[in-house]
């Protein structure tokens, strides 16, 4: 739908509002007697009948029978969180940078990094405790690698908070990465379509 | 008083107890669907096939749930409360005669517990009484919103029913008794001899006070939802709010049972045809229970002691003085 009309508060000839039609209140007998009239005779009860039993015999249905059906949600949702993995090489894109548990306001991501024996800094935990974090999409904005992201999962009931927050559940499984199932991220943080054209050089001299 | 008799008129009351107890269950499931259909929704879906036995679900669940009774009532009318409406609707059905006699096995069978020579008075009678369950119920509940409630119900019914009454008295006129199936066999005659034709302003002023006695959206003051939670069936639990329901919505097709044959003309004739033509007005006026609470918003507690005193019942009362001076002058000394 079309909400641009919306969007302009002023009531004008152009936009969607307008002034509802009140009419002054009767003051004298004869005209309260003429509206008495006019109201009666005007069978509002009947119409709202009508457009009642219009709608069942229309029988245009909008339930969504929800475990069943969705709806789908905006690329920018932030929900659950995943961490992704290069498309390449299958590494992992954290670099253990670190900003995201510096950023997050809930102070709620941990992680622990080590060198590894190719002088590679490796994430070994990461975990976001979501009894605590806000969906506040700081992390996915701050991470430089696109690596934490939000991902689309807002059905979050489980026996254990645990079950979503542990590295494993959240990075991208191998096998999932080599049947290209790994979805890029559109959302909260991620780079904006045609990103390249827009950046231009920083001048050198000032 | 033979044993036959005796056994036949058990048979009735339990067959007329169970099928309206089992239509009142599913009356609630139609009212459900009407109500979903009429908002763009599909209503109950999940249990049964399109949701058919979410019935039986709520049945197991008002019948295994905990009976509660708070601390502050008064333990036995409260107990007593919902009886008196369920029982008070069924005991209305005994004089309603709900299809015409019949003759099965080489029996003729009178669908009707008890052809009473005053059964509308009496149906309208036990409908009255059926006031005792929200007003005691509220009452001792120890709860304000069922306080308000009670005390509403009270005005309303008592009120309204001065409404049906007057307006029935004119249409009684005419007839002459009191009886159902005497009121039917005088509008035999098809669709120009029934009394919603010669008694229209009759007709619609006891259409008006059903949804006052049923307690029924426009007029839906005495449990009204957002204002006084359920009302008087605020504090009750389980089984015993059951049958405050069960009460509600036989009562609703008795009441439809009723209309149906006082203003439309019944079963008419008694044959097939005109009993099918009974179920079709009755479910006709059910539907249009549920219809209005779709369509219509509730009047307030003032506004409809108002419609009943300066509006509805001097009409009633006009009808009934110019019904009799009709039929004063066209029967001349009759
Ligand atoms: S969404 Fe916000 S609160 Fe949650 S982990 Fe990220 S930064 Fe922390
Ligand atoms: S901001 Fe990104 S790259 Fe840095 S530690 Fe967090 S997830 Fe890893």
């Amino acid at each position: 739908m079309n909400t641009e009309p919306f969007n302009d508060r002023n009531v004008n000839e152009l936009s969607a509002y307008y002034y509802v039609d009140i009419e002054n209140y009767p003051v004298t007998a004869w005209d309260k007697f003429k509206q008495v009239v006019k109201r009666s005779l005007k069978g509002e009860l009947f119409v709202g009948l009508w457009v009642v039993l219009r709608e069942m015999i229309k029988f245009d249905i909008h339930t969504v029978q929800y475990p069943k059906e969705k709806l789908p949600i905006g690329p920018r949702y932030r929900a659950v969180h995943k961490l992704l993995r290069l498309w390449e090489s299958g590494f992992e894109r954290c670099i253990g940078c670190g900003l995201c548990e510096k950023i997050c306001i809930s102070d709620c991501i941990r992680m622990d990094t080590r060198i590894d024996e190719n002088s590679r800094k490796e994430v070994t935990e990461y975990s976001i405790n979501l009894g605590r974090c806000i969906f506040c999409g700081y992390c996915a904005e701050v991470c430089p690698e696109l690596a934490i992201v939000h991902g689309g999962r807002y059905e979050n009931a489980s026996e254990q908070r645990a079950h979503f927050v542990i590295k494993d559940d959240m990075l991208t499984p191998l096998d999932f990465l080599t049947a290209g199932q790994q979805e890029e991220y559109p959302g909260f943080g991620a780079i904006t379509p045609h990103e390249d054209e827009r950046v231009t050089k920083t001048p050198l001299a000032y | 008083m033979d044993g036959a008799f005796i056994i036949e008129t058990i048979v009735k009351i339990v067959v007329i107890l169970l099928v309206f107890s089992a239509l009142s269950g599913f009356g609630t499931y139609v009212e459900r669907k009407v109500l979903a259909f009429m908002q763009r929704r599909l209503g109950p879906m999940h249990v049964g096939p399109y949701g058919l036995l979410q019935v039986a679900a709520d049945g197991i669940k008002l019948f295994t749930k905990e009976d509660i009774i708070p601390q502050n009532v008064v333990k036995p009318i409260f107990k007593i409360a919902p009886v008196i409406t369920a029982a008070t609707a069924f005991m209305a059905a005994a004089a309603i005669p709900f299809w015409p006699q019949f003759t099965a096995f080489g029996y003729t069978v009178h669908p009707i517990v008890s052809d009473i020579n005053v059964g509308i008075l009496y149906v309208m009678a036990m409908m009255a009484i059926g006031l005792y369950g929200p007003l005691l119920g509220g009452m001792a509940s120890a709860n304000k919103w069922s306080l308000l409630s009670a005390a509403r119900s009270a005005a309303v019914f008592i009120s309204y029913e001065v409404i049906t009454g007057l307006a029935l008295l004119a249409p009684l006129m005419m007839v002459g008794s009191l009886s159902l199936i005497d009121i039917n066999n005088y509008q035999i005659g098809g669709i120009s001899h029934w009394i919603a034709v010669s008694q229209p302003v009759a007709f619609i002023l006891f259409w008006i006070a059903a949804f006052a006695e049923t307690g029924r959206t426009p007029f839906h003051l005495v449990a009204n939802d957002h204002e006084i939670i359920d009302g008087f069936g605020t504090e009750y639990s389980g089984m015993r709010w059951g049958l405050f329901f069960i009460g509600e919505y036989a009562n609703m097709f008795f009441i439809s049972f009723v209309m149906a044959i006082v203003f439309l003309g019944g079963y008419g004739d008694g044959t097939i045809a005109g009993a099918l033509g009974l179920l079709l007005k009755v479910s006709f006026f059910f539907f249009f229970f549920l219809w209005t609470r779709a369509a219509w918003p509730d009047v307030r507690p003032d506004q409809l002691m108002r419609l009943c005193w300066k509006v509805l019942m001097p009409i009633a009362v006009v009808n009934v003085v110019i019904t009799g001076v009709v039929m004063m002058l066209t029967r001349g000394n009759g």
